[in-house]
């Protein structure tokens, strides 16, 4: 075994274009945390809206969450990506402004066409509108999401370029190599490995989705091309689920690539790092019928696949990232700082989150719990607590003021109140679904309230603690653009 | 009930995953220098771990494969008939071809849509969901329930469906047979 040397020297600052990218996102993904709010205040019965704005609302929350999580999750990848492989700027400026163009259209649609057939545009709802929409509005809907959708598409098929160009293949990108062969210490870094998951199951879930949006906008204006209602829901959660999924697995980057500067020990892309991904690659792409488990025409052993494959998916997760975080950090002499510290708690909410959906993932329990808010309570878990926290975490790195940091008390607060206030949201959450509350409801039973004003309390305390994040931030900017000097990331190197 | 089981597994597990964490972030802040040993150590628990959770989830998942809601499957002993109801989902109504059934018989619901996906939730008199299965344009899914107890059932939309999805509730009276 070998020691890893590290040798402090310049680390790059991020360009302009990628902290637009960010600063886009978290400002967004701040309204849509208000939108949020609101609709558990309305549940709460705290304000009174009405079923329009709620369901309005619920449909912005949706899509503009997805999309903020593909937006920050590709700027992070993005940055660190461009470390070992040329990636085209004007790509991902491209991107960027196809984002804000399928947002205006999608604003465009729900605040001024009432469009309001929620994120997940299920066939035959979008233009089954019972006179609430006009077609139009669904169609602008549908177009903006087909806007965003081809920009991610862009993005990857660079990324795809890129890694091709620099290891010549994706089976090379992903260390193939040295996972069925000899392991020579010379596998592409995590960063490579990732990215190349990433892109490959995104561009095959964004081309299904894309499809989809494309034949339902075409039903739309000529009913005689008919849709089987089965066939599109198989669709839409197969791009749904890789795609939301694949944010994850672009903001862990930022776990790979941090934490090992601060603890000054490796995160090895080893063999059972390299499997592991080869892994996810193939669950990603085959888990996404647990989304059907109560389509009981469905082929049955698809959904017992959608199970198996669930329960697998837990390995990677748990055994891999989780741990691989937790190993290099014991006993490393750590400095905890915002980054830092949000970027760990990530891994912990990202891990957390993964139990509850895999039991969700259960078909027995998915008979009594399949759209109860114990749903939102996992993906938020995952997502709130894991891929937004990263984000978050690489906010406070890339705008670190030199290697001692520069948070303030402010910002430390802020980061221990959302931590408690996420986690206490998210639980609420999943001890609703266990009561039954069913999920994406403009007016609860009387019964099913007092979670409501719980859940809201926390919602609340949730946003305030990110608007903290976001003005600190916006503020630091000028900051993220400096080189500074940092430990090296060690890379191929055996340990 | 399986909520209360599911609940506390997950609570558990999640609490247990804490713990590990603040464990490492409170072992966090003396450096150990040396990291090979550690590593060594680290893997050697990292192959314990995974043949644990090997050994546990996967027949935990094979168990619960064995009771499956599709088919017949779920209805339970049955000396008698099947009672069917038909239902059909509507923007924003459930429309039943009866609303009344027998205790201890299975009941087939035999349940598709007119118009967009509903959900088919059926909630016993505690507000617990007992049994759902989706409603589809095109489709007829059979959900097979025996209701053990008598009384009054509610059947709420699990699928959104438009502005009032929220409202969209029938009751199934449970009688004695």
């Amino acid at each position: 075994m070998a020691t890893s040397s590290y040798t402090p020297m310049l680390d790059r600052g991020a360009r302009g274009e990628v902290l637009a990218a960010i600063a886009v996102a978290v400002v967004t993904l701040l309204l849509m945390m208000v939108f949020g709010l609101l609709m558990r205040m309305e549940q709460a019965q705290v304000i009174a809206l009405g079923p329009t704005w709620f369901y309005q609302l619920m449909t912005l929350h949706g899509a503009g969450m997805v999309g903020v999580a593909g937006l920050a999750g590709a700027a992070v990848m993005w940055h660190f990506l461009s470390q070992y492989v040329t990636l085209s700027m004007r790509i991902f400026v491209a991107n960027l402004v196809l984002f804000l163009i399928g947002v205006v259209m999608v604003l465009v649609s729900v605040l001024g066409g009432q469009f309001q057939g929620g994120w997940t545009f299920l066939f035959p709802l979008p233009t089954h509108a019972m006179g609430i929409w006009r077609n139009g509005a669904a169609a602008l809907f549908m177009g903006g999401l087909l806007v965003l959708g081809v920009g991610f598409v862009l993005l990857h098929l660079d990324v795809a370029r890129a890694l091709i160009v620099r290891y010549g293949s994706f089976a090379r990108a992903m260390g193939w190599p040295q996972l069925f062969g000899h392991d020579d210490g010379n596998a592409p870094p995590p960063t490579v490995v990732a990215a190349t998951m990433v892109t490959i199951v995104n561009l095959l879930g964004l081309v299904s989705g894309a499809t989809i949006l494309v034949m339902m906008i075409v039903n739309a204006y000529l009913p005689g091309f008919a849709i089987d209602a089965l066939l599109a829901k198989n669709m839409i959660y197969f791009f749904g689920h890789v795609f939301i999924n694949a944010t994850i697995y672009m903001a862990v980057i930022a776990v790979y690539e941090v934490l090992p500067r601060y603890t000054q020990r490796p995160w090895k892309a080893n063999k059972v790092f390299l499997a592991a991904w080869t892994a996810s690659t193939a669950f990603v792409l085959f888990i996404y019928p647990h989304h059907l488990l109560m389509d009981f025409v469905m082929p049955k052993w698809m959904l017992i696949m959608g199970q198996v494959v669930g329960y697998l998916t837990t390995f990677p997760v748990l055994i891999v990232t989780a741990y691989g975080g937790l190993m290099i950090v014991y006993r490393s002499g750590i400095r905890w700082d915002v980054a830092s510290t949000l970027l760990y708690v990530a891994l912990f909410g990202w891990a957390a989150g993964a139990i509850p959906a895999f039991i969700d993932g259960t078909i027995t329990v998915n008979y009594v719990m399949h759209n109860t808010l114990w749903v939102p309570g996992h993906f938020h878990t995952y997502l709130l607590l894991g891929m937004v926290t990263m984000v978050f975490g690489f906010m406070y790195y890339i705008t670190r003021s030199g290697p001692a940091g520069g948070d303030c008390a402010l910002d430390r607060l802020a980061a221990g109140i959302f931590v408690l206030s996420a986690l206490a949201f998210t639980l609420s959450f999943l001890y609703s679904g266990k009561a039954s509350i069913a999920r994406r409801y403009a007016e609860h039973l009387p019964e099913w309230v007092p979670y409501n004003r719980v859940s809201a309390v926390f919602a609340a305390i949730v946003v305030a603690a990110v608007a903290v994040f976001v003005v600190r931030f916006l503020a630091r900017l000028p900051i993220a653009t400096r080189d500074i000097t940092r430990p090296t990331l060690p890379r191929g190197v055996q340990a | 009930m399986i909520h209360d089981t599911v609940w506390l597994i997950s609570a558990t597990l999640m609490g247990l995953l804490a713990v590990a964490f603040i464990f490492v972030h409170a072992r966090s802040h003396e450096r150990v220098n040396d990291y090979a040993p550690l590593q060594k150590r680290a893997y050697r628990l990292r192959t314990v771990l995974f043949w644990v959770l090997v050994f546990t989830l996967g027949p935990a998942m094979l168990y619960t494969l064995t009771d499956l809601p599709y088919g017949s499957a779920k209805a339970g002993a049955s000396g008698g008939g099947v009672q069917v109801i038909e239902a059909v989902g509507h923007q924003w109504r459930w429309e039943l071809d009866r609303t009344e059934v027998k205790a201890g018989e299975p009941v087939e619901f035999r349940v598709t849509s007119a118009d967009v996906n509903h959900g088919f939730g059926i909630y016993d008199a505690n507000l617990r969901l007992i049994a759902q299965t989706q409603a589809m344009p095109g489709y007829t899914n059979r959900l097979r329930h025996t209701f053990p107890a008598e009384g009054t059932y509610r059947v709420l939309c699990m699928e959104y469906c438009g502005l009032v999805h929220h409202n969209m509730i029938v009751e199934i009276k449970v009688v004695k047979p």
